[in-house]
């Protein structure tokens, strides 16, 4: 899945596609329709209007609360390989001309694990949003929590939660699309507090992970529990969107909600004229 | 190591009780008080696993017996209607000095027969949205929430994760954020991952002395960073969990003392210390508006890692 080799194996059904296959099917592989890893830049460039993304950014020094061992030089070599300055990358970009703050995990980024960085990076794309009334549209793509930088990690949950409550309080339209994979911390934070939940066609979701349900409950867990079709079953998730389709969807939902807010003041302007 | 002190300890205090219920040799209760007090001496500052020994030991104060004590007429309230009751969090309306209060926390038991009954403590996501229930009841009728925090986490299962487990957690964050009533919360054991934060989302937090707060248990931390869950000792010493570390980093407000050897030798002064922060909190939440209470929560966990970064 390494976009730099010649080749990537699907891990799906083991096809070798080359680097233009994997450029124009998105990342997914069009023998048996696996959705393969894609970089964030690739996948923002995937839904937006050509050009329209600007990059936010958001001043968060490096920090190392537990004096992890090795975690600097970590950090510091993860920024070079991706380009990224942490584990999201945001910004407010157009879809069909409507805009949005979009903000994508990163899972080359330390499993895209939640930080002190990730967190103040995800809040500050609701507070954006919040300022400017845009809507806010994530794929999240994540481990959990980050433990290398233990307590704080665990508060950037109740950090992001709070900023998804106040953004929608206000009114704003938060879009959430679950990507392979979203566990722990984050699945357990803002990935499942939006309006409208997403998610791409065979990514893990889920609280805990696999293996230590399997350890707990000393029993193998069934086929396909976890992924996005059983949650889509047990009703924690509004649709499930190819790669593909991704753009055309959100493009859709982006309209209906600002339909919805002009019909909501016609509506106003045409109560208040019956009125007199 | 502190488990034979904390045993020895325990032996002697048993004995005192024995023999002050039964009118024994006075001379011996005498001799065994010197004993107990030449041991005590030699308490020195605990490691992070020696409080976390003591964090989970099985004779500390659980839920029930912060509730039954600290607050009266204490009305147990069951079930997240939706379809089932989780017995891994335990709460309902009491009074505090007279004034309603919803009270809730994570239920460990006292012996193993209660724990399975209460899952360990791990409630799945019908037990948060038990709490959830209670806390917006409490915020319609203008009451403060009290929690108590004690759990090694949410429960990792085959139906707690159909039931959804990710969004029980995130839906009491996102709440508890916006709650406009006071929240206080005491870390009084074992405080590990969202399962613990999900009903932490307070205005003021806790901690015992030789209570530990953590993204993950020490056991979990090992195995996901090393692959290794033997190595739950060196996690602990780096993971900062203790009251102390957290104090620093201002994630908590404030270190609630334990008797030498922890709360189980001596609880009442623990209740004391607690009641004595309730009123003090108390009074000055009721001098706030609704709105400031809220903002002012919503301040605290915006900027919960100020702190590190002017480090
Ligand atoms: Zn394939």
């Amino acid at each position: 899945m390494d976009e730099k080799k010649d080749v990537t194996v699907c891990s799906g059904c083991k096809a070798e596609l080359t680097v233009s296959e994997m450029m124009e099917y998105l990342c997914v592989c069009p023998h048996c329709g696996k959705h393969l890893k894609i970089s964030a830049r690739r996948r923002v460039k995937s839904i937006v209007d050509p050009g329209s993304f600007r990059k936010l950014k958001c001043e968060v020094p490096f920090l190392n609360p537990l004096d992890y061992p090795g975690y600097e030089e970590k950090i510091s070599s993860l920024k070079e390989k991706t380009g990224l300055e942490e584990g999201v990358l945001f910004g407010i970009g157009e879809i069909e001309g409507r805009q949005a703050v979009i903000a994508v995990m990163s899972s080359d980024f330390l499993m895209g694990s939640m930080g002190i960085a990730v967190g103040e990076m995800i809040t500050t794309a609701f507070e954006t949003a919040d300022r400017q009334g845009l809507p806010v549209i994530i794929f999240a793509a994540s481990g959990g929590a980050r433990m290398q930088e233990g307590i704080l990690s665990l508060m950037q949950m109740a950090k992001t939660s709070a900023a998804v409550k106040r953004f929608s309080e206000h009114g704003g339209l938060y879009i959430a699309c679950l990507t392979h994979p979203t566990t722990g911390g984050v699945s357990a934070s803002f990935a499942t507090l939006a309006d409208i939940t997403l998610a791409e066609p065979g990514a893990l979701i889920g609280f805990a992970g696999p293996r230590v349900i399997e350890q707990t409950i000393g029993q193998k867990l069934p086929q396909g529990f976890q992924h996005a079709e059983y949650l889509e079953e047990h009703g924690f998730v509004d649709q499930i969107v190819e790669r593909k389709d991704m753009r055309e969807v959100l493009s859709r939902i982006l309209k209906l909600h600002d339909r919805q807010k002009k019909e909501k003041k016609n509506l106003l302007d045409y109560l208040r004229i019956g009125r007199k | 190591m502190i488990k034979e002190l904390d045993e020895k300890l325990m032996a002697i205090r048993t004995e005192v009780y024995d023999l002050l219920e039964n009118n024994g040799d006075p001379h011996r209760i005498n001799e065994l008080k010197k004993e107990y007090l030449t041991l005590a001496k030699t308490e020195r500052v605990h490691t992070p696993e020696e409080r976390l020994y003591l964090a989970r030991h099985k004779l500390r104060p659980k839920v029930d017996e912060y509730i039954n004590t600290i607050f009266d007429d204490f009305f147990c309230q069951r079930g997240d209607r939706l379809g089932k009751e989780d017995e891994s969090i335990y709460g309902g309306v009491a009074l505090f000095r007279g004034i309603p209060v919803t009270v809730l926390g994570h239920r460990k038991g006292h012996n193993l027969q209660e724990n399975m009954k209460y899952n360990f403590g791990m409630p799945g996501p019908e037990g948060y949205r038990k709490a959830l229930r209670m806390m917006k009841q409490a915020e319609k009728f203008g009451r403060p929430v009290i929690t108590f925090i004690d759990t090694p986490g949410a429960y990792p299962g085959l139906e707690a994760e159909a039931n959804g487990q990710s969004n029980a957690i995130s839906e009491n964050l996102a709440e508890m954020s916006a709650l406009k009533v006071p929240i206080i919360a005491f870390v009084t054991g074992e405080g590990s991952s969202g399962g613990a934060l999900a009903i932490g989302v307070a205005n003021r937090v806790y901690m015992l002395e030789n209570a530990v707060y953590s993204v993950l248990s020490p056991e979990g931390f090992a195995t996901i960073l090393w692959k290794d869950s033997t190595r739950s000792g060196e996690a602990c010493d780096l993971m900062k969990l203790t009251a102390q570390d957290l104090f620093g980093y201002g994630v908590i407000d404030g270190i609630i003392k334990e008797p030498v050897c922890g709360a189980h030798h001596d609880p009442v002064k623990v209740y004391e210390e607690i009641d004595r922060i309730l009123m003090k909190e108390l009074k000055r939440y009721r001098a706030m508006s609704a709105e400031d209470i809220a903002k002012e929560r919503y301040k605290k966990f915006r900027n919960i890692d100020a702190k590190v970064w002017k480090r």
